[in-house]
């Protein structure tokens, strides 16, 4: 045990939002020590969230692809899969990134602690490391960046092993010939994809009306279109109240909206209804931090918590849960620790969701835009009319934009489609620069490509796009 | 969107800044500080002296704390809002969540009513033919200002409040330049004015030997008030004379009497008397011109700047409702002033507030000038030095004492005759004091 001497900044946690954090801090000049369980950075983003299942979801796009090729006039025969050799590529994208983000941590000589800190008094942590047990630091400033980890429901023993969450079902073990999935968010429905792909028979259960609580309901419309077939059952407006053995299999009862029971058998049932921060085990009672009713730290405009010196950035620190909110709020973290005067005031965060066809907003959505009363004209580009889209056989897409009647700025966006994620940065710029929709649409967009969607959304407004008949500005 | 989360937190430092110290005045320099960093101060402590338009201010502290940062040093030019001192506050959590309670309070109540009477406000909003429901507007809610990452960065930079701002762009887009501008306004006017008195200077070393001097933070202001009066008003002058003889005796018959009271009988207190009789008579001469609306402002009060010539340049010290004080208070209040405007120990409030101005030339000399007049004023009288002269009256020359007295008048409100009618009342009332009961 050693007390060091008060180090400039600390950060707890190098995911998404603690490396990056620690990166500005030490391109700032600061003096960073970074604490992770992991040996290198990444946290659950490169772990066991975002860059794995955009490896496996290539894969299935690949395979899909493949399959509709035939209605073009290609056909391929059914694909060989060699799940090893999946599983080994997944893990190889994996160590590559992190190791490369190991490789930045050591060039821009950041202190790195393989372990698990704790807050033992104001200003002082204790960190449980793997090699030289445990170790007490002192800190002038630190950021927590702990993270989330997956929800349980009441009535789902996580520890069955047949019971998975997002980060076992990625492991990809004893693939089973059936799957239910409990939660029809964007986890549930890019594992979905994923194990559809592999032929294994997926069902979803969702407690509200719809896939994507929350989202405008004419992108879901679009993506069921087409991404609803990879489902066997779909059990809208209903629960699992019980999970058990059953032979092999797991024997699920489930309760639809009227309470009327039913149940099903299936090989696994992976649980994806949600996060939960990580604030529960870092010792925020021996400091003045102050957490909300669902256990996110509370931070201000600049990350500041409420005890001085103590920021949070990231999936701990309340929603969007999401990896490049993380990161944004990181940089900010670093440079106010720096002096500079930052503030996080992001106009639009952008929600990418990997399916087939993908899903991306951001800024204002309807339902938003209802609620608080805020006025809007829609404008929305059907891909049928995209020469690119109909080329690529992705017709079924589209691109909408919300525009403020009155000065004519955009106020928020969705996609549905391929590549949807790619395009939503655009909007994203154009939200963030206060543009109007004459700036998107005098915008010289090349051709033929989908990003021709946005300016022609945008012609929309003022009643000329130029591949479809538009009625008259409003 | 996201709008800005507002939450404050008890060891939220608080700023210190440059408060308004007075009518025009937007800068000054700071003299003194009075405190260090790590201090105690109170609630009112004076923190810093600032050399303002014409006078010592100090500033004090809204905060009780900790002397956190001083940002300022003697000597450096402060702007007005400039944040000159952070104070890390210690009884401030109380406050805050007092604040973000009530807040909390009135969104409740704000839901309430929504949720109550949603019809009948959409109802009313219908008859009252509102184009646009009304956004709810928060506090700080910057979720709405229309400008990039990069402008929005900028402003936080150079301390400026992006609502403040009127953005120039399409959908009132606020760019760069835009900031930059509103960070700017004080100091381009100033530019601007000097570069028209002063285009291209030519090297006068090629002349002979020179020496520069920086301008004082009076000359400064003085210059750039009287162009912008030069430029923006027309300006024209009436000369008068006034026979003094009897009231030169006046003069000095009350003279020793008045100094047993700490006064000084001058020709000044005199003719600032007679002045706020006279702008009582023609209201125009203590009115201001409204040019964006088209009006004109009617005092219905009589204060009268006097022009002291002190050792820093002219300052122009106001006495208040000269129409309500005898000449025996105002013969003592005008020594006092002008004594405590040499010795700098004038307050800024002091110098605000006139309508008319006296400035008397007569003790160094000169036959008569044109003054200035001083903005928002409408005129200003020059009192310049009586001489004896041989003057034809009742068949006769006689030996009178005779005063120059001239009026600079503002073209845009009075007319030629009610200045000249103006300054011949006064001369009237000088000669024979009686035509007053007219």
């Amino acid at each position: 045990m050693s007390d060091n001497n008060k180090n400039e900044l600390v950060i707890i946690g190098a995911g998404p939002g603690g490396y990056r954090a620690a990166y500005m801090a030490a391109d700032l000049g600061l003096n960073v020590t970074v604490i992770d369980p992991e040996i290198n950075p990444g946290g659950v983003c490169l772990y066991r969230g975002c860059i794995p299942t955009k490896a496996l979801l290539h894969l299935a796009k690949i395979m899909k692809d493949a399959t509709t090729a035939g209605e073009m006039g290609i056909n391929f025969s059914d694909p060989d899969i060699d799940i090893e050799k999946v599983r080994a590529w997944k893990s190889d994208v994996v160590k590559k990134l992190t190791g490369g983000l190991g490789q930045l941590i050591k060039s821009r000589k950041i202190n790195y602690i393989q372990g698990i800190a704790r807050f033992i008094e104001p200003g002082k942590i204790s960190v449980e490391t793997k090699e030289s047990g445990e170790k007490k630091i002192s800190y002038k400033n630190i950021i927590i960046a702990a993270g989330a980890k997956p929800l349980s429901v009441p009535g789902i023993d996580l520890s069955n092993p047949l019971v998975m969450n997002s980060s076992d079902s990625l492991e990809l073990n004893d693939m089973p010939d059936n799957l239910l999935i409990v939660g029809g968010g964007y986890i549930g429905l890019e594992m979905a994809t994923i194990y559809n792909a592999f032929n294994i028979e997926v069902s979803i259960v969702e407690l509200t009306d719809d896939f994507m609580p929350g989202m405008d309901k004419d992108l879901i419309a679009a993506y069921k279109k087409e991404g609803e077939k990879i489902f066997k059952d779909i059990f809208l407006k209903s629960k699992v109240t019980k999970i058990e053995n059953s032979g092999k299999q797991l024997k699920v009862e489930f309760e639809d909206k009227n309470k009327k029971k039913f149940s099903n058998k299936y090989d696994k049932v992976l649980v994806a209804v949600g996060q939960k921060p990580n604030s529960d085990n870092l010792g925020l009672e021996n400091t003045s931090v102050e957490l909300d009713e669902k256990g996110f730290i509370k931070v201000n405009e600049k990350q500041q918590t409420s005890e001085k010196g103590i920021y949070a950035i990231g999936d701990v620190a309340g929603p969007p849960l999401l990896a490049h909110k993380a990161g944004y709020e990181g940089k900010i973290a670093a440079e106010v620790i720096a002096g500079k005067k930052s503030v996080n005031d992001a106009k639009a965060i952008p929600a990418v969701i990997y399916t087939e066809p993908e899903i991306a907003t951001c800024g204002l959505s309807e339902k938003e835009a209802k609620e608080k009363n805020i006025e809007y004209k829609k404008v929305k580009f059907p891909w049928s009319a995209s020469g690119r889209a109909v080329a690529m056989n992705a017709k079924n897409g589209f691109t909408k934009i919300l525009i403020d009647p009155e000065n004519e700025r955009i106020l928020g966006a969705g996609i549905v489609g391929k590549n949807a994620g790619d395009m939503i940065a655009e909007l994203v710029l154009a939200i963030e620069m206060a543009a109007t929709a004459d700036d998107v649409a005098l915008t010289v967009h090349p051709h033929p490509t989908l990003s021709e969607t946005i300016m022609e959304a945008a012609e929309i407004f003022y009643g000329h796009p130029g591949h479809i008949h538009a009625r008259k500005k409003i | 969107m996201i709008p800005l989360k507002t939450i404050n937190f008890n060891h939220m430092k608080k700023e210190i800044k440059i408060p308004d110290i007075a009518e025009n005045v937007e800068s000054g320099i700071i003299g003194k500080v009075l405190v260090s960093k790590g201090e105690k101060i109170k609630v009112d402590q004076s923190v810093v002296e600032v050399e303002t338009d014409k006078a010592t201010t100090d500033i004090p502290s809204p905060y009780e704390g900790i002397v956190d940062e001083i940002k300022v040093d003697e000597g450096d030019e402060v702007k007005v809002n400039q944040v000159i001192m952070i104070i890390e506050t210690e009884e401030e959590e109380d406050e805050e969540q007092k604040e973000t309670e009530e807040k909390g309070n009135e969104e409740e109540e704000i839901k309430k009513k929504e949720e109550s009477g949603a019809r009948e406000i959409e109802a009313k909003e219908k008859e009252e033919k509102k184009p646009a429901p009304p956004k709810q507007e928060k506090e700080k809610d910057m979720s709405d200002i229309p400008a990039s990452p990069s402008v929005r960065r900028l402003a936080r930079e150079l301390d400026i409040d992006l609502t403040k701002v009127t953005g120039s762009g399409p959908g009132d887009r606020i760019t760069a330049e835009d900031v930059k501008n509103y960070a700017q306004k004080p100091e381009r006017e100033e530019k601007e004015a000097e570069v028209i008195k002063t285009p291209e200077l030519p090297d006068f070393s090629q002349w002979g030997p020179t020496s520069r001097e920086k301008m004082t933070n009076i000359r400064k202001i003085t210059s750039r008030n009287v162009s912008q009066s030069w430029q923006n008003i027309p300006h024209v002058t009436q000369f008068d004379e006034a026979d003094i003889t009897n009231l030169e005796n006046f003069r000095k018959q009350h003279k020793e009497k008045i100094e047993k009271w700490g006064g000084k009988l001058t020709v000044t207190a005199i003719l600032l008397k007679i002045s706020a009789f006279a702008l009582q008579k023609f209201p125009r001469f203590n009115a201001s011109l409204d040019m964006n609306n088209q009006e004109i402002i009617y005092k219905h009060y009589y204060n009268i700047g006097i022009a002291v010539d002190t050792q820093q340049g002219l300052i122009v010290p106001v006495v208040q409702n000269v129409n309500s004080k005898s000449l025996k208070e105002l013969a003592v209040e005008v020594h006092e002033l002008a004594q405590r405007t040499r010795d700098k120990k004038i307050s800024p409030d002091e110098l605000q507030g006139g309508n008319f101005t006296v400035s008397n030339l007569g003790g160094i000399g000169g036959t008569s000038f044109a003054p200035v007049i001083l903005p928002p004023q409408v005129a200003i009288l020059g009192v310049a030095r009586s001489v004896y002269k041989q003057v034809y009256s009742d068949g006769e020359f006689r030996k009178k004492l005779m005063l120059p007295l001239s009026v600079s008048y503002d073209h845009r409100i009075i007319d030629g005759a009610d200045g000249a009618r103006f300054l011949r009342w006064i001369c009237d009332v000088i000669e024979d004091p009686y035509s007053i009961l007219f």
